[in-house]
């Protein structure tokens, strides 16, 4: 975050944009040691009655995450963050799924230093994380 | 249909079995995974001049650990959980302070809340996890939501 901009609610993150493949999703599967095979293969997804292969929704509430750590500029200042997940991202064999993340300073607490972010991460035009906040320390 | 999870495990508490050491390479791999670049999570010279023991973990690390713990309660037959029709709700996370490469993990796990709605089960864990010194890193709220299978044929009654 930049210093030199006064903070205020209202105050908006830089928007991100981020492609995710079946191998992200296969790259995340293996450092988070969550192998459901929902995420990985179209046949049990399918089974289950999802449409096609969906991303893990703590990989979309992790891209997010990154995008509050790297606006606050230490991702140690992230003190709390809590999403539900109310759509899957789907991610076709051949065409990467695109999720969008923007976000809002809804609360200050100078007392505490402490400001309250309010994301929106949509894909495909739907919105997939519903409350998606979080508090951040300002120093 | 409904599903059959079992809501007398509301309550129980599992205590950690054992810790986790938090490697330099994991924190590094979920980093690139959720696309976070930060030098904290990648450098440990960085992660020093920044007040770190070493390299830092990003916000939604925790899971993994906690997620680990949960098997002990969502893995066991008994309490009627199949994973393949799992999907995740809700997720908190509260850092108390952050998990850093070196920390060995210590999980205790809690099954907060079990309930069945219109065929669903909601199922609430609570994992604390802590230093093996009692430091506390993180409290990490998980709701799954156990989806009723489809009837198994057309003609079936709703349950």
């Amino acid at each position: 975050m930049n210093a030199d901009v006064r903070l205020e609610v209202g105050t908006e993150l830089p928007t991100a944009r981020y492609e995710l493949s079946r191998d992200d999703l296969r790259a995340y599967a293996e450092a988070s040691g969550d192998r459901n095979p929902i995420h990985l293969d179209e046949v049990t997804a399918r089974s289950v009655g999802l449409p096609d292969v969906i991303a893990h929704g703590m990989l979309t509430m992790g891209l997010a995450g990154t995008v509050v750590a790297d606006w606050v500029g230490d991702p140690a200042r992230v003190l709390s963050y809590g999403t539900k997940f109310t759509a899957p991202v789907v991610v076709p064999a051949d065409a990467p799924a695109v999720v969008e993340v923007a976000g809002t300073v809804v609360a200050l607490d100078e007392a505490a230093g402490t400001a309250e972010v309010d994301l929106v991460v949509t894909s495909a035009g739907a919105k997939v994380l519903t409350r998606a906040r979080a508090v951040v320390a300002l120093s | 249909m409904t599903v059959t999870v079992d809501e007398s495990f509301a309550g129980r508490v599992y205590p950690s079995t054992g810790t986790t050491l938090v490697t330099a390479d994991t924190v590094r791999a979920f980093a690139r995974a959720v696309r976070a670049a930060h030098p904290s999570h990648h450098d440990a010279d960085a992660a020093r001049a920044a007040g770190h023991a070493d390299v830092v973990a990003p916000p939604t690390f925790a899971v993994t650990l906690a997620q680990a713990a949960e098997q002990q309660f969502v893995a066991d037959p008994a309490a009627g959980i199949d994973f393949s029709r799992v999907v995740h709700g809700e997720e908190q996370f509260t850092h108390h302070r952050p998990i850093v490469a070196g920390d060995e993990v210590a999980a205790e796990l809690h099954v907060d809340r079990v309930r069945v709605v219109r065929g669903n089960a909601m199922v609430t864990t609570r994992v604390e996890l802590s230093r093996a010194d009692g430091t506390a890193l993180s409290t990490v709220v998980s709701m799954l939501v156990v989806r009723a299978p489809e009837p198994a044929t057309p003609t079936e009654a709703p349950a």
